[in-house]
């Protein structure tokens, strides 16, 4: 009798798994290309990536970054190009970590961590500088004392750039688009995906890639 | 002796030597026991039914709160107690202060007429496990269940806002309805057994297990019938309507916060839990069960079986809720008024009939049966007309 199924779904679901995570005492492992807090990426040589273009700035649907650049002093850069992020700030209070900053950016400058367990008790706090969102002389993020940061939230920082660098092409799988990062080197291809034999890369990937 | 001892004896055998020091106790005990038997038990039904919905959508649930989450209720009755008591402005003060008690009390004074085991001995005294054994027993049962209406729709009315007001519109029409069919099972009991004594009632099912129980012995109908309007009567899921948080947000208990939600809260879950021993006590024989004779085994053992089988309701309840979507209002009166009504009324005189003679009875049966399906077949053939003609209506336009 169809009147009796529903019933019957209901006791078999007492004896399945529980779907349930415990959330703060048990951790779902994040997926690689998870969006936290931001970094400010810097070459291995030390140099800053943020050339203070204004492109996340403006691409920004939350409207929470604000930019300035300011020209290097031949002397004394902070980025290898002519101009560098004099002022860069997010506010975390507005930011919906849709990563569309760090697709625009043009020099893989800002990327995002893992982390995403943050709270402040300040409006003020809410606000991360450029002294706070650059990495540290180990290439790690800085860890904030209010931050609560897990095994491995800082060291993949990157991964969504170079899941969708240069163009997201499935020819590229393999092949290394991206500068070094400080402390890390220049980072591994993303692994080929499953299943499919790693397509070998044509010639002219490159033109394709500057289009 | 005078109708007053008539009447105290009738109570409680415990009152067969007058009334004395030791017999103050032994009731002032009974009722505190039942008071906090019902409290706990209370207790443990809300954290049982939060712990098995969940369990039947494949969560966790509480788990916080002391082992398993079982402090999980007391936890939210200490938030409750601390959280701020709002009136609204249109409120009708003094009914809406009142309307939580109408609700709980009656939940509380029907447990009272329970029996939960048999009659136990203390030194040379002897006394019935349950509150009171009035005579009017089953009387007492309907009139409380009744009273318990209006503490829903006193609530919803004195609120001063439309959301309670239609759930109370609706908690008195739902109500009302399945008040007729309950008291026409209850009925059929009372006239097998011919006693409106809770007590008899029970003493009258046992031996002979399960068949003297009036689930079988009155033909399943009229305990099917029972389970089905205390259902509605408790506002229990598919019968939710008076609540029903996605139409009416909460229906009669919006406007109430703190301790007097945690009033009706409570009165929800306590009636579950009473409303679960009656139909143990009405249909499956109360504390009925293979049980050793006298010693303390002897009382014991018929506690446990009313348990036994007052869990087997708890948890059909719990059942039904994770299982069942909330009826319409229409469907609901007719679910009342055209299908339980007229069957339980059948019933009722075919049981009538049988008392009188078995022929006489299978006769009523047959004769009721035949009436039945001329009913129905009239009302197929009336639904077939009427909508034939509002299918045809076009058609009749296009000819002209």
């Amino acid at each position: 009798m169809g009147y009796f199924d529903g019933f019957k779904i209901t006791f078999r679901t007492m004896f399945e798994k529980r779907v349930t995570v415990e959330y703060p005492n048990e951790k779902r492992p994040k997926p690689e290309r998870f969006h936290g807090r931001h970094v400010l990426n810097r070459y291995e040589d030390g140099m800053e990536k943020c050339i203070g273009c204004e492109l996340c700035a403006g691409v920004c649907p939350a409207r929470c970054i604000y930019v300035r650049g300011a020209d290097n002093l031949p002397d004394a850069p902070v980025s290898p190009g002519e101009r560098f992020g004099f002022v860069y700030e997010i506010n975390y209070l507005r930011c919906i970590h849709c990563d569309l900053c760090v697709e625009a950016c043009p020099t893989e400058a800002i990327t995002e961590s893992k982390l995403f367990e943050f709270s402040f008790t300040d409006r003020k706090d809410a606000i991360y500088t450029k002294a706070e969102l650059v990495v540290d002389d180990d290439g790690r993020p800085q860890k904030l004392p209010w931050e609560d940061w897990r095994e491995g939230d800082d060291t993949h920082t990157s991964a969504w750039v170079r899941a969708t660098a240069p163009s997201g092409n499935a020819r590229f799988e393999g092949r290394v688009q991206w500068s070094g990062e400080l402390g890390y080197g220049v980072r591994a291809p993303e692994p080929a995906q499953p299943g499919g034999a790693p397509a070998p890369a044509p010639e002219g990937a490159n033109e394709d890639a500057g289009r | 002796m005078s109708a007053a001892q008539t009447l105290l004896l009738a109570g409680d055998p415990v009152f067969a030597d007058g009334v004395d020091g030791a017999v103050l106790l032994i009731v002032a005990v009974k009722v505190l026991v039942a008071f906090a038997v019902l409290m706990v038990s209370v207790l443990f039904m809300v954290w049982f039914e939060r712990k098995l919905v969940s369990d039947m959508q494949a969560r966790i649930g509480p788990n916080r709160a002391g082992p398993w989450g079982l402090l999980q209720t007391l936890a939210d009755g200490i938030k409750l107690f601390f959280k701020e008591d709002l009136l609204p402005d249109q409120a009708d003060r003094r009914v809406f202060r009142l309307a939580p008690y109408l609700s709980l009390v009656p939940a509380f004074l029907t447990f009272a007429i329970v029996p939960v085991g048999g009659v136990i001995h203390i030194g040379e005294r002897s006394t019935l496990l349950q509150v009171a054994d009035p005579p009017v027993g089953i009387l007492f049962l309907l009139a409380m269940s009744s009273v318990a209406v209006y503490g829903v729709m006193l609530a919803g009315w004195a609120s001063g806002s439309k959301y309670p007001l239609l759930g109370s519109v609706r908690a008195s029409a739902q109500m009302v309805s399945y008040e007729a069919a309950l008291g026409l099972s209850v009925a059929a009991v009372v006239l097998v057994s011919g006693s409106l004594l809770t007590s008899e009632i029970v003493a009258e099912q046992s031996g002979g297990l399960p068949f003297k129980w009036n689930m079988f012995r009155l033909g399943f109908v009229p305990f099917a019938i029972f389970c089905l309007a205390a259902t509605a009567e408790l506002n229990r899921p598919p019968f939710d309507l008076v609540e029903a948080e996605q139409e009416l947000v909460g229906g009669f208990h919006t406007e109430y916060s703190s301790l007097r939600f945690a009033l009706f809260f409570l009165a929800e879950f306590m009636s579950t839990v009473v409303m679960s021993a009656i139909i143990v006590t009405l249909f499956l024989g109360g504390p009925a069960g293979p049980a050793p004779d006298g010693g303390i085994l002897g009382a014991i053992v018929p506690i446990g079986w009313f348990l036994a089988k007052m869990f087997v309701f708890l948890f059909t309840y719990v059942w039904l809720r994770a299982t069942l979507p909330r009826f319409r209002y229409d469907q609901l009166m007719d679910l009342g008024w055209k299908r339980l009504i007229p069957l339980s009324l059948f019933w009722l005189l075919v049981l009538a009939g049988m008392r009188v003679d078995r022929k006489y009875g299978f006769a009523v049966f047959a004769g009721g049966a035949l009436l039945g399906l001329l009913l129905i077949r009239a009302l197929q053939i009336g639904r077939a007309t009427t909508e034939g003609e509002v299918g045809h209506a076009p058609a009749f336009e296009e000819t002209r």
